[in-house]
């Protein structure tokens, strides 16, 4: 390639123009021979292939959303920006390190391919990214802008996917497109991960055994979320129904207000999704469960955590904070990569009982 | 309004909501640190509550009180916590969660033995349980000079903290537990005096770390390793714990110490049962404990006249450490001129039972030594028939071993004879590694949070029960009888070396240590 001014290999990063995966690949080991070479503290980073497709133009958010993701992220990263009416490919290739420097430490090397490729592209985009995961790896795959068919092009090569059911503006689309793809991969879905606090502090509540029992008596529950994130309160509820056994029934829509009911084995529970207009954040704003016995229990987002309330039936009142930090949106992401490597099953029988309720 | 009782034990059915969540719920729980204005407590323990809070590991319902001698107020107590945790937690603080943290924090201030301390106590616990209208757990945590521990636990008994109408009630100890077998036994004795011995945690903060628990991982969730590892196929086993650092400020505690009560009594033998152990049945605490138990007891304890030859204790000298040049252990601060305590400790040990008869395990533990390592190495039997030639150029071709390292580098590492590049059939040895950091991306979490969070949900797989502690002293305790009433000078090594040259007299066969 020397003097092909098409290629170019700086600074331990190296660019091509109208490229060919076997090319790029053929980059990256050089990279990492490089790499090897030049320190012996360096260790490639041999956990997880993130292949992104994005939309050229969002290229550098969707770059700057990863970088935050922090303790969590993928050791090969395959960026595919699509921008309109490309025909060719072009490519970047880095490897970077952190750690090592002292005796004995370690430099762990993540390395990053950003590919810029066409519509035209994503049909067989499988093609083109297969020789540049690491084989054997897990290969998770996010497509934050859309592009269902360069999705469904990479599943024989994926074995997750990472969506965010909340960017469907139609939750009953976004409830589909989940167990669709569920049917073919493992499914990461952030607008589930963003109800995980809301349910670990739900089951906790009811964890002592003089509480438990309350669970069989549970009457109502009301889960407010943003306007846009009505999926993650269906996640919850449908999480609620199946863990509890209830029978959900389709959710009427009124005013904006979900409302429904499941069926109970003592009676039927008052379902409800209340948009709250005020919460800047995706996902859920609080909580309420009621009982007939006349307990309720209601999580709110609050300073330092949320914030927890508690009535009893004769009516006395407790308010405490459950702690927690705010994860943040790039702590969400981080965190459904870290779930690529794990396995929930909760979610696939809440996303079932969702689709009752939206049917 | 009357607090609610409760109990924490699971007998109205599991709780349908906690099934597939990865963070299973913990019993609300008030948890007081005696010696919270300590060392451990500042710079371990109240950085790790705050990290468990951060990530919304804490108990829904959570508070803290703090017990120490010193003058202090809530308010002070509260100031003194946070700057502790804002200068040793291994995230930044986020104020809010911090303050969440701080903000009901309780202080009782008095000596362990005065009454009037369990009295402030016996209010202050009642009182948080009629605040909340729920009763929550306790637990103790004795983070004090080990002095205190029987006198603190004596008077949780005598002023009925030891236990709770709807809560259970729990006791956790740092080590170490005696300075030998008789106090150790008189403290187990004096603690189950009080307490029954599922409400007692003893913490070995080693068994916290992940890369230690990985031990068993290893051994039980991989075919490749359990066929191979007994008698049949292992010819040794080496144990380290190097460190490169010297005592530092550490003599007074150090020097009345010393390597073999520091670090071999508890963390190296836990080590070695880990390693060495039968597959428990399944994880539960007793399960693993029973089987590390047994290993102890196949361990026979020495024989005074045996000790010389199967251990061996050495102190260091002034030398280079780490390219500046480094004090011998009698120049550092506070050390007597003519101390004899041990800074290195070898060991053989054998494990008399039917996997491990014959195969010698090494122990060797030191300071200033080159570098800082703590690992496993495990070398199997040579192959029965080399059919290489032995003078055709092949780099030695030697046993495979087996590696965990515990720190810094965690992960594992299996040596392989490979086949140099060429024409000819020459071999040498080559490294398939696995190191921690590259498979996983992460840090693991600090041990003290894993082994609180195991504490307050009454997990005591990871904490060490009383007959696996005095079967551990069964074991030191002749070794330390025997350099007690050795007359002789302790051996001498440079500073920043491998140790004493005279460690190899332990060694049987053709064994050799491993480079540090």
């Amino acid at each position: 390639m020397e003097g092909d001014l098409s290629t170019a290999t700086a600074g331990g990063v190296w660019s091509a123009r109208d490229t060919t995966p076997s090319e790029i690949e053929s980059a990256l080991r050089d990279l990492l021979k490089e790499r090897n070479a030049a320190s012996d503290d360096f260790v490639p980073g041999r956990v997880l292939n993130l292949v992104v497709v994005a939309d050229r133009e969002w290229r550098g958010e969707i770059q700057n959303r990863l970088d935050r993701v922090g303790r969590y992220h993928a050791s090969r990263t395959i960026l595919c920006a699509v921008e309109p009416r490309r025909q060719t490919i072009d490519a970047r290739a880095s490897i970077t390190a952190e750690g090592g420097g002292t005796e004995g430490a370690v430099a762990v090397g993540q390395e990053d391919v950003v590919l810029d490729l066409g519509p035209r592209h994503l049909e067989r985009l499988a093609t083109i990214v297969d020789p540049l995961v690491v084989t054997d790896l897990a290969t998770l795959v996010w497509s934050p802008h859309g592009h269902p068919d360069a999705v469904d092009s990479l599943l024989p090569i994926a074995q997750i996917v990472l969506i965010d059911s909340i960017n469907e503006p139609d939750p009953a689309a976004a409830i589909s497109r989940a167990r669709q793809l569920a049917e073919r991969a493992y499914i990461v879905d952030l607008a589930w991960l963003r109800s995980t606090p809301w349910r670990e502090r739900v089951a906790s509540t009811f964890d002592p055994p003089q509480w438990r029992s309350e669970l069989g008596k549970v009457s109502a529950v009301t889960a407010r979320h943003r306007p846009d994130s009505a999926v993650a309160g269906l996640l919850f509820l449908g999480w609620l129904c199946r863990r509890l056994q209830w029978g959900p029934a389709s959710m009427l829509s009124q005013g904006g207000v979900r409302l429904g009911t499941a069926h109970a084995r003592r009676q039927d529970v008052r379902l409800r999704l209340e948009p709250d207009e005020s919460m800047s954040a995706p996902g859920l704003a609080g909580i309420t469960v009621e009982t007939a016995s006349g307990m309720s229990i209601s999580l709110e987002r609050g300073e330092g955590g949320l914030t927890a309330r508690r009535r009893d039936r004769r009516g006395n009142e407790w308010e405490w904070t459950v702690m927690g930090a705010s994860r943040g949106e790039a702590g969400i992401l981080g965190e459904g990569i870290r779930q690529a490597l794990l396995r929930d099953r909760s979610y696939g029988p809440a996303l079932d009982a969702a689709a009752t309720m939206v049917s | 309004m009357a607090a609610e009782p409760s109990t924490a034990r699971r007998d109205e059915g599991e709780n349908p909501l906690a099934e597939g969540l990865e963070r299973l719920p913990v019993h609300p729980t008030t948890l007081t640190i005696f010696g919270a204005t300590g060392d451990l407590s500042q710079r371990k323990l109240l950085p790790a509550l705050y990290n468990l809070a951060h990530e919304g590991a804490l108990p829904e319902r959570f508070n803290l009180i703090g017990v120490s001698r010193g003058e202090s107020s809530d308010e002070e107590f509260r100031s003194t916590a946070r700057e502790a945790i804002q200068r040793h937690s291994r995230r930044d603080a986020d104020p809010k969660v911090l303050d969440a943290l701080l903000a009901h924090v309780r202080y009782a201030r008095g000596s362990f033995d005065d009454p009037a301390v369990y009295e402030q106590l016996e209010r202050a616990t009642a009182e948080l349980d009629t605040e909340a209208g729920i009763v929550f757990n306790r637990v103790y945590y004795l983070s004090t000079s080990p002095a205190f521990f029987s006198v603190i636990v004596s008077q949780l008994g005598e002023h009925g903290l030891d236990s709770h109408d709807g809560a259970e009630v729990r006791v956790v100890i740092e080590k170490p537990i005696g300075t030998n077998l008789q106090e150790a036994r008189d403290l187990n004795a004096a603690v189950l005096d009080v307490l029954e011995e599922d409400q007692v945690f003893r913490i070995d903060h080693y068994l916290g770390k992940e890369t230690v628990q990985n031990v068993l991982a290893f051994r039980f969730a991989n075919g490749l390793f359990e066929p191979i590892w007994n008698r049949n196929y292992i010819d040794s086993v080496q144990i380290t714990a190097a460190e490169e650092i010297g005592i530092g400020t550490r003599a007074g505690y150090y020097d009345s110490s010393g390597a073999l009560r520091d670090l071999v009594q508890n963390h190296m033998l836990q080590l070695l049962c880990l390693l060495c152990m039968e597959p428990p049945v399944n994880f539960s605490a007793d399960e693993v404990r029973d089987e590390k138990a047994k290993v102890l007891h196949a361990i026979h304890p020495p024989e005074p006249d045996d000790v010389n030859d199967m251990a061996l204790r050495a102190q260091y000298a002034a030398g280079v450490s780490s390219g500046e040049a480094a004090k011998g252990y009698r120049e550092e601060d506070d050390v007597p001129d003519d101390s004899q305590t041990e800074t290195y400790a070898a060991l053989r040990l054998e494990v008399d039972n039917w996997r491990w008869a014959g195969v010698p395990l090494y122990l060797r533990t030191g300071k200033r030594l080159a570098r800082k390592v703590t690992e496993i190495a495990v070398t199997l039997k040579p192959v029965p028939h080399l059919a290489f030639a032995r003078d055709g150029g092949s780099v030695g071709v030697q046993p495979n071993q087996i590696i965990l390292t515990v720190q810094p580098n965690e992960g594992a590492s299996i040596s392989l004879g490979a086949k140099i590049p060429g024409t000819r059939m020459k071999i040498r040895p080559v490294n398939m590694e696995f190191l921690y950091g590259t498979a996983f991306m992460s840090q693991s979490p600090e041990a003290y949070e894993r082994l609180i969070m195991d504490a307050m949900r009454g997990d005591a797989t990871l904490f060490t029960r009383d007959d696996e502690v005095e079967a551990q002293w069964r074991i030191i305790d002749p070794i330390l009888s025997a350099w007690a009433g050795d007359r002789g000078d302790v051996i001498q090594y440079e500073a920043g070396t491998q140790g004493p040259e005279e460690a190899a007299r332990l060694l049987l066969h053709d064994h050799r240590w491993r480079a540090i």
